[in-house]
């Protein structure tokens, strides 16, 4: 295996600084039967930035998003989001937690015995706290900032690929939590639709300033990311100005059997001489 | 494919791993059984949810549990008529058609046909989510399956399979009343006084107590196998296949200790 590119932290001995950092992985450990999918990884998610997630096909990314969640339980290590340590939580606890977390399936997961506003308003009509006319009122907003207020009463088997990730990313941020989730958004998407994808991402980054964890093959996805900022005026991407890496809060992490092979900022990774990420990156 | 590549395909487990998996399943499946009648005191109870399954259970079964008592009741009576018209008897098919019916028939007839078109239904319908990843994000959205989705099958099914067998007895008396008044030219009044009288409350405790145990059998097994679906489409295949077979194995078998306990308690 290559040598990483940059010094990551020691393994197991990450700090928890819940004001600083959304997710902290520390020393994670899982592995299905015999297959060891993930080998004592550790990294941070600081609040307010973007992290993709890259790796070939079952290097564990999406792996990486269920156990920041609490879906899956971890071997060895600990893994806190929000500050709370996940790993010793009881499922019972793990909702209250979840719901301040939005995460975007990577085939969407919509329910598809429900329609898209049914989708959308799940979260808030299982808290049962906000009224039919303000779940009404947010579900159209949500639907509007994914520009698809029209889709309201279809059904997902009603709706293209890209449109149903569009109301999977409305369904993840109708309570504007502060941290999402992303895994594969832009996966089997034409080029055209994923660019309208990661200008969502990247709004709802630069905009409600929220901190994402990002799995995704598309590296072009990633690198748009990281040049590129939310125009308000204009409701589109624009590219950063010079010295972006200081103000697109973007960084990128690699995994490789099981490790994290390279955690930095966009500067850090086109200058890395690792030959393993400088191909991945070709 | 030449055997030796079929033969390699084949995973040979040792008794052992075989044995452990089948108690990790048991084990599994007491939780979720424990698990669907403990959230029916913690919040949220999901009571349109409950209406809604009680709907598709209950409503939806009805025509075919109804049907299959009530020639399932015809046919006792005929076949009870060829022995009992030997020792010209044939005016006690009343009562037998009724202790049959109402004791042992009734509610395991419903309660196989009900595993038949719902457990299967249920394995299919919570294993197509388990596999795209609907659960997941049930569960990621703050929302436990196990109360959104468990409790209130096993609720609708609990209470429908209830009605559902009362509905059924009263067919089944009505097939062997057709059965006795049509093709042996029985007294209806005769009939009926003879199906009621014999009728004496163990029986009846036992015919109503049967439904409340095989619905809690079809709704849990059913969302057992549904929420352990491994393997995409061909896997909820196979989930919908054992959880049809395995509700109505246990109906069956369940049924034996039932009626012995219940004998045991109520002293007939």
């Amino acid at each position: 295996m290559s040598t990483p590119s940059l010094p990551l932290e020691a393994r197991g001995t990450v700090p928890q600084d819940p004001a600083q950092d959304v997710i902290v992985f520390d020393d994670v450990a899982i592995a299905f039967e015999d297959n060891v999918v993930l080998d004592g990884i550790s990294f941070r998610l600081p609040r307010g930035e973007t992290k993709a997630l890259f790796g070939v096909a079952g290097s564990g990314k999406s792996t990486i998003l269920k156990l920041a969640l609490g879906l899956l339980r971890p071997d060895r290590g600990h893994i806190y989001t929000l500050g709370e340590d996940v790993t010793q939580m009881k499922e019972e606890q793990l909702f209250d937690l979840r719901r301040k977390v939005g995460m975007v399936f990577q085939e969407s997961a919509l329910f598809d015995s429900l329609t898209v506003h049914d989708n959308v308003a799940f979260r808030l009509m299982e808290e049962g706290e906000v009224s039919l006319e303000e779940i009404d009122r947010r579900v159209r907003e949500a639907l509007r900032f994914v520009e698809l207020e029209h889709t309201v009463d279809m059904f997902p088997s009603e709706l293209s690929g890209g449109m149903r990730r569009r109301v999977a990313i409305a369904r993840a941020i109708i309570t504007q939590p502060e941290t999402l989730l992303y895994d594969s958004p832009t996966g089997g998407l034409d080029p055209v639709t994923s660019t309208t994808i990661v200008e969502l991402i990247v709004k709802q980054r630069d905009v409600y300033k929220s901190s994402s964890l990002m799995v995704t093959h598309r590296l072009q996805d990633a690198f748009l990311m990281a040049t590129h900022i939310f125009d308000r005026k204009t409701n589109h991407m624009k590219h950063g100005e010079a010295g972006g890496r200081v103000e697109i809060p973007m960084a990128f992490l690699i995994l490789r059997d099981g490790k994290v092979i390279f955690d930095g900022d966009l500067h850090q990774l086109v200058q890395t001489k690792d030959e393993y990420i400088r191909e991945f990156i070709s | 494919m030449a055997a030796g590549d079929f033969l390699s395909d084949i995973e040979f487990i040792s008794p052992v791993d075989f044995a452990k998996r089948k108690i990790q399943s048991l084990q599994e499946y007491s939780l979720l059984a424990a698990q669907s009648v403990a959230n029916l005191f913690r919040r949220p109870i999901y009571g349109a949810d409950m209406i809604q399954q009680a709907d598709l259970i209950g409503f939806g079964s009805l025509p075919i549990v109804l049907a299959s008592v009530f020639f399932t009741g015809a046919a006792l009576a005929l076949n009870s008529a060829t022995t009992l018209s030997r020792f010209g008897a044939t005016t006690v098919i009343g009562q037998l058609v009724s202790i049959g019916i109402v004791r042992e028939l009734g509610p395991v007839l419903a309660g196989l046909v009900v595993a038949g078109r719902n457990a299967s239904g249920m394995a299919s319908e919570l294993g197509s989510m388990i596999v795209t990843e609907q659960i997941d994000a049930m569960r990621a959205l703050g929302t436990d399956p196990m109360k959104k989705l468990v409790t209130p099958r096993v609720v609708a099914s609990v209470i429908m399979l209830f009605f559902l067998t009362i509905l059924g007895d009263f067919m089944g008396l009505l097939g062997g009343s057709v059965v006795a008044g049509i093709l042996l030219g029985m007294d209806s009044h005769e009939y009926w006084s003879n199906a009621w009288q014999t009728l004496v409350f163990s029986d009846v405790f036992m015919g109503l107590i049967k439904p409340l145990v095989f619905g809690f059998i079809v709704a849990t097994v059913g969302c057992y196998y549904g929420l352990t679906t491994k393997g995409g489409t061909q896997g909820v295949g196979r989930s919908t296949t054992e959880a049809v077979v395995a509700a109505m194995i246990l109906i069956i078998v369940v049924d034996v200790f039932v009626t012995r306990f219940l004998m045991v308690v109520l002293g007939s």
